[in-house]
C-alpha cells in the first residue's frame, strides 16, 4: 500500500469538515476521489498534505507515518500536490515556476522515468518557447499544465490532482486528461478529484464517493457502474 | 571653492549618507514586513542594540571595523531567536499579537540597554582612514559619508543580485506571494523565513554602526530614526526594495537641506511629505498591497 488514510477527522474551526474518512492508494494506481461540491475532497487532500492538520486519523505513505507533517516533509515523503487554484507563483518566470518544483536532495538517474526539464518541454512544448515569460501570462489551461509539471519536477511518487479541468476548454480538458494518464503511465500514482465523470471514469481504476464530509460509496469502476443507487445519492445533481 | 556651494555639497552629502542609512533600516523592515507580512515594531530597537554593541566592540577592541562586522551578526542572530522561539509562534494570530510581542521585546531591549550602558550619550570615533576630506573636482567630500553611501550600495547590490539571481532568492520571492504553496513543494518555508528575518535584523544593525559615529549612541535612537525609516517604508510602498531607496534618499536631502532653508519646518518635512504621497497613491509609491 503507498497510501493509507484512516479515520480522518478534520475542523474548519467548530465545523467538522472531514468525519472518519479513510482511503488508500495502492502503487501504480489511479484513485479518483468524486462527490458534489462541499462535501469535503480538497479537505481531504490538504489533510493528507499536511496544509491541514487532522484532530484524529492516520497518514501513512510508504510504510511511514506522516500524519500532521509539516507540508514540505510530506512533499519530500514522495507526494506531489496540484491544488484545486493551480496557484502557480505570477510574479515568476515560467522557468522558475518550474524550478520551484526541484526538491534537492539525491535523484535517482537511473530512473528512465524521471522527470527532468527536458523531459517537461518534450510533453509540454509551449513551455520551451515561453520560459521567461511571467507565470501570470498564461492562460489558465497553460497554468494548468505548469502547476502539474512544477509537481512532477519533484519526481513524487504520489500526484493528488485536485480538479485539474474545471474551466478548462474542451481540447485543454483532453490535453489535461492526457498529460494525466501518460504521468500514470510514468509510474507514478495518482489521486484525482475530478468533477468531469468522464474524465475521471477514464482515468481511474477505483473510486471513492463522498458524501457531507464522510465516506460514502467505494468500490472499481465497474462496481460504480452497477450502482446507479450510490451514482444517485452522491453524484447526480 | 565657493563657501555656498561647499555648504550645500556639505549638506547633500549629509542627506545623501543619512538617507542610505535610513535605506539600510527601511529595507530590512520592507523585506520582514513588506514582504513576509511579519509585523516587527522592534526592528528599530535592534538598530539602536546595535550601535550600542558597536560601542562595547570598540571599547574592548578599539576597533571600528570588528565592530562593524561583529555587532550587526550578534544583532542578526538575535532577530533570528526572536523569530524562531517567540514571532512564529504569535503569526497565527495575526498582527495584534505581533504588535504586542515586539512592542514587549523593544521595551525589554531599551530598559536592558539603560542597564547596562545608561542614558548618556556615548560617543563613537570614526577609524583614522574615514576621517577628514578627500577632493575632487574643486569640492570637498566627507570620507566617512562617501563610505557609508559605497557600503549601504554594496549591501543593495548584493541583495538584488541573491534576491533576483540565486535560488534562494527565487524561493523568497515565491513564498512571499503563496508560502503554504512553496512549503507544499517540499521546500521548508519557516527556515527560509527565519532566514530572511535574520537577514533583515542584521541590515538594521549595519545601520546601527553606521550611525553611530554620526549620531554618538543614546536610547532614544530608535525613535528618533526608527520613525523616519517607517516612513520610508510606508512612502516607498509595502515591499518595494527600489521604492525605498528612492524615498529614503529623498528623506536624507529634505532632512539635511530642510535644517538649512526651513529650519523651523524641518522636523516635519516628511511628515508633509508622506501625506502628500499618501493621498495621491495611497499604497505607497511603488507598493501593490496595503
Amino acid at each position: 500500500m503507498l497510501l493509507e488514510a484512516t479515520n480522518l477527522n478534520t475542523y474548519y474551526g467548530e465545523s467538522h469538515a472531514l468525519q472518519d474518512m479513510s482511503l488508500n492508494v495502492e502503487d501504480g494506481e489511479v484513485v479518483a476521489l468524486l462527490g458534489r461540491n462541499g462535501m469535503g475532497k480538497s479537505t481531504t487532500m490538504k489533510t493528507i498534505m499536511g496544509l491541514l492538520k487532522p484532530r484524529s486519523g492516520k497518514v501513512i505513505f510508504d510504510g511511514r507515518d506522516i500524519t500532521g507533517q509539516r507540508p514540505h516533509k510530506v512533499a519530500r515523503a514522495g507526494i506531489g500536490y496540484v491544488p484545486e487554484e493551480r496557484r502557480i507563483f505570477p510574479n515568476l518566470s515560467v522557468l522558475d515556476n518550474l524550478m520551484m518544483g526541484v526538491k534537492g536532495g539525491k535523484v535517482d538517474t537511473s530512473n528512465a522515468n524521471i522527470w527532468t526539464i527536458e523531459k517537461i518541454f518534450e510533453r509540454f512544448p509551449f513551455m520551451r518557447d515561453r520560459t521567461n515569460q511571467k507565470g501570470a501570462l498564461l492562460s489558465g489551461g497553460e497554468q494548468q499544465m505548469l502547476t502539474i509539471g512544477r509537481t512532477l519536477m519533484g519526481n513524487p511518487r504520489l500526484l493528488m490532482v485536485d480538479e485539474p479541468t474545471e474551466g478548462l476548454s474542451p481540447v485543454m480538458v483532453k490535453e489535461v486528461r492526457d498529460v494525466l494518464a501518460a504521468i500514470c503511465k510514468s509510474g507514478i500514482s495518482i489521486l484525482l478529484v475530478e468533477h468531469n465523470l468522464k474524465v475521471a471514469m477514464s482515468l481511474a481504476d477505483r473510486v471513492y464517493l463522498m458524501g457531507k464530509a464522510h465516506l460514502g460509496f467505494t468500490g472499481t469502476i465497474a462496481e460504480l457502474d452497477a450502482n446507479p443507487e450510490a451514482r444517485a445519492k452522491y453524484l447526480e445533481v | 571653492m565657493d563657501p555656498v556651494t561647499a555648504m550645500y555639497v556639505a549638506q547633500g552629502m549629509h542627506g545623501l549618507a543619512y538617507g542610505m542609512i535610513l535605506f539600510l533600516l527601511a529595507s530590512g523592515l520592507t523585506l520582514i514586513f513588506g514582504m513576509m507580512g511579519i509585523l516587527n515594531l522592534a526592528h528599530a530597537t535592534f538598530f539602536m542594540l546595535s550601535a550600542y554593541l558597536c560601542y562595547q566592540v570598540i571599547a574592548w577592541t578599539g576597533s571600528f571595523w570588528l565592530a562593524l562586522l561583529i555587532a550587526p551578526i550578534v544583532t542578526g542572530i538575535i532577530g533570528v531567536l526572536l523569530e524562531r522561539f517567540l514571532l512564529r509562534k504569535v503569526h497565527a494570530f495575526g498582527h495584534i499579537g505581533e504588535l504586542i510581542l515586539t512592542v514587549g521585546v523593544s521595551l525589554v531591549i531599551l530598559e536592558s540597554v539603560k542597564v547596562f550602558w545608561g542614558t548618556e550619550s556615548l560617543p563613537v570615533q570614526i577609524p583614522n582612514v574615514l576621517q577628514g576630506l578627500v577632493t575632487a573636482g574643486g569640492l570637498d567630500y566627507p570620507i566617512y559619508r562617501l563610505f557609508i553611501i559605497g557600503l549601504s550600495l554594496v549591501i543593495l547590490i548584493v541583495l538584488m543580485l541573491i534576491l533576483y539571481k540565486t535560488r534562494l532568492g527565487m524561493v523568497v520571492r515565491a513564498a512571499v506571494s503563496d508560502a503554504d504553496m512553496v512549503d507544499a513543494l517540499g521546500i521548508n518555508v519557516p527556515l527560509v523565513f527565519m532566514l530572511v528575518f535574520g537577514v533583515g535584523t542584521w541590515m538594521a544593525g549595519v545601520a546601527g554602526v553606521a550611525i553611530a559615529p554620526i549620531l554618538t549612541v543614546f536610547p532614544g535612537l530608535a525613535d528618533q530614526v526608527g520613525m523616519d525609516a517607517f516612513i520610508v517604508v510606508v512612502v516607498g510602498g509595502f515591499g518595494s526594495l527600489g521604492g525605498a531607496l528612492l524615498v529614503a534618499i529623498i528623506c536624507g536631502l529634505l532632512n539635511s537641506y530642510g535644517v538649512q532653508f526651513v529650519s523651523q519646518l524641518a522636523p516635519v518635512l516628511m511628515y508633509i511629505f508622506m501625506a502628500i504621497v499618501l493621498v495621491f497613491k495611497p499604497m505607497g509609491l511603488f507598493g501593490e498591497r496595503e
